[in-house]
């Protein structure tokens, strides 16, 4: 049973995530799109009178059962069968981690960063808070995450989700060389 | 229940985010350094097969299993398409996460990303407060 523990090569996690478009559209004309998850969340328990909240956000209930899901299919996958060994990265990204302190390569998030205790070290805070909160603005204010832009956006030959995706990279690459270095330098 | 369709396609399109390893921070460092082929592959596989399955349905007129007719509506173009898309790719590089991902991570035990998550309703929250003002 060895093999339920083991990762999936890209050749075959990256199909199953391409299925998932045209499977959510033939159920139901749903369109694959996660970031407005968080937005149904903050109109259903705090919509203060905002326009933007102001919604029938039960219209797209379908959605949380979605992610609800997600959340299921993290649990079997990285809970239940979680890889116990290091991830197999590139050596090159391993030594750069090494340089910036990192020791620890198992899992899916690196246990000396992603902690309780490190929740309230300007280190955690900049990572955790501030990097979830920038998530949650920046895909609204986009208009759409990975998901909505990258998978089914790209999928539909849209433009407007090509400029996403690329904004969406040089953010991420600009703070993986720059930000980062700074934030994780003992 | 037919919402528990979604619920189940969810439960495979999570497993794979995970399995597939799309939801490791260690991943997401290695994508943005261009230093591994893994996180692109998953892309180059994605992206296309998608885009061929959207093609079929626009070109044989595909309905829905309930004969539903199946319409994509085109994303306009506004300025936070850049301005909110290199914001999120900050928080993106930060927390090795994006929205789906982020509940596959509190969903594989990760405790700590739900503060993560409340963060990101915090965001979205703010962001809902300050759109009339934004460009």
């Amino acid at each position: 049973m060895n093999f339920l523990y083991k990762p999936w090569p890209w050749y075959v996690a990256g199909p199953i995530i391409g299925l998932t478009v045209p499977a959510l559209l033939l159920l139901g004309n749903k369109r694959l799109g996660i970031s407005s998850t968080l937005r149904q969340f903050c109109a259903a328990c705090f919509p203060a009178n905002i326009p933007f909240l102001q919604y029938d956000w039960k219209k797209d209930i379908w959605n949380l059962y979605f992610v609800g899901g997600i959340l299921i299919g993290g649990f079997i996958g990285g809970g239940l069968f979680g890889n116990p060994n290091a991830t197999e990265l590139s050596q090159h990204t391993v030594n750069d981690l090494r340089l910036l302190g990192l020791t620890n390569f198992n899992g899916l998030l690196p246990h000396e960063l992603f902690g309780w205790s490190n929740l309230l070290t300007w280190q955690g805070f900049l990572m955790m808070i501030a990097g979830g909160f920038m998530i949650g603005f920046g895909t609204r204010y986009a208009r759409g995450c990975t998901s909505g832009h990258g998978i089914f956006g790209l999928s539909s030959l849209q433009w407007t989700s090509l400029v996403a995706i690329i904004a969406f990279f040089v953010g991420g690459i600009v703070c993986s060389y720059v930000l980062l270095p700074i934030i994780l330098k003992p | 229940m037919k919402n528990l369709k979604y619920l189940l396609v969810g439960i495979v399109f999570g497993l794979a985010l995970t399995k597939g390893e799309a939801i490791s921070w260690f991943r997401m460092q290695e994508m943005f350094h261009f230093q591994g082929f893994h996180m692109y592959g998953i892309f180059m596989t994605a992206v296309p097969i998608g885009a061929i399955a959207i093609l079929l349905i626009r070109k044989l007129n595909v309905h829905t299993f309930n004969g539903e007719a199946i319409d994509i509506p085109k994303k306009p173009y506004h300025h936070g398409i850049i301005l909110g898309g290199l914001i999120f790719g900050f928080g993106w590089a930060l927390t090795g996460a994006c929205p789906g991902p982020l509940y596959a991570q509190v969903g594989a035990g990760y405790a700590v990303t739900i503060i993560t998550f409340i963060s990101a309703m915090a965001g979205t929250w703010v962001y809902a407060k300050f759109q009339p003002h934004l460009p």
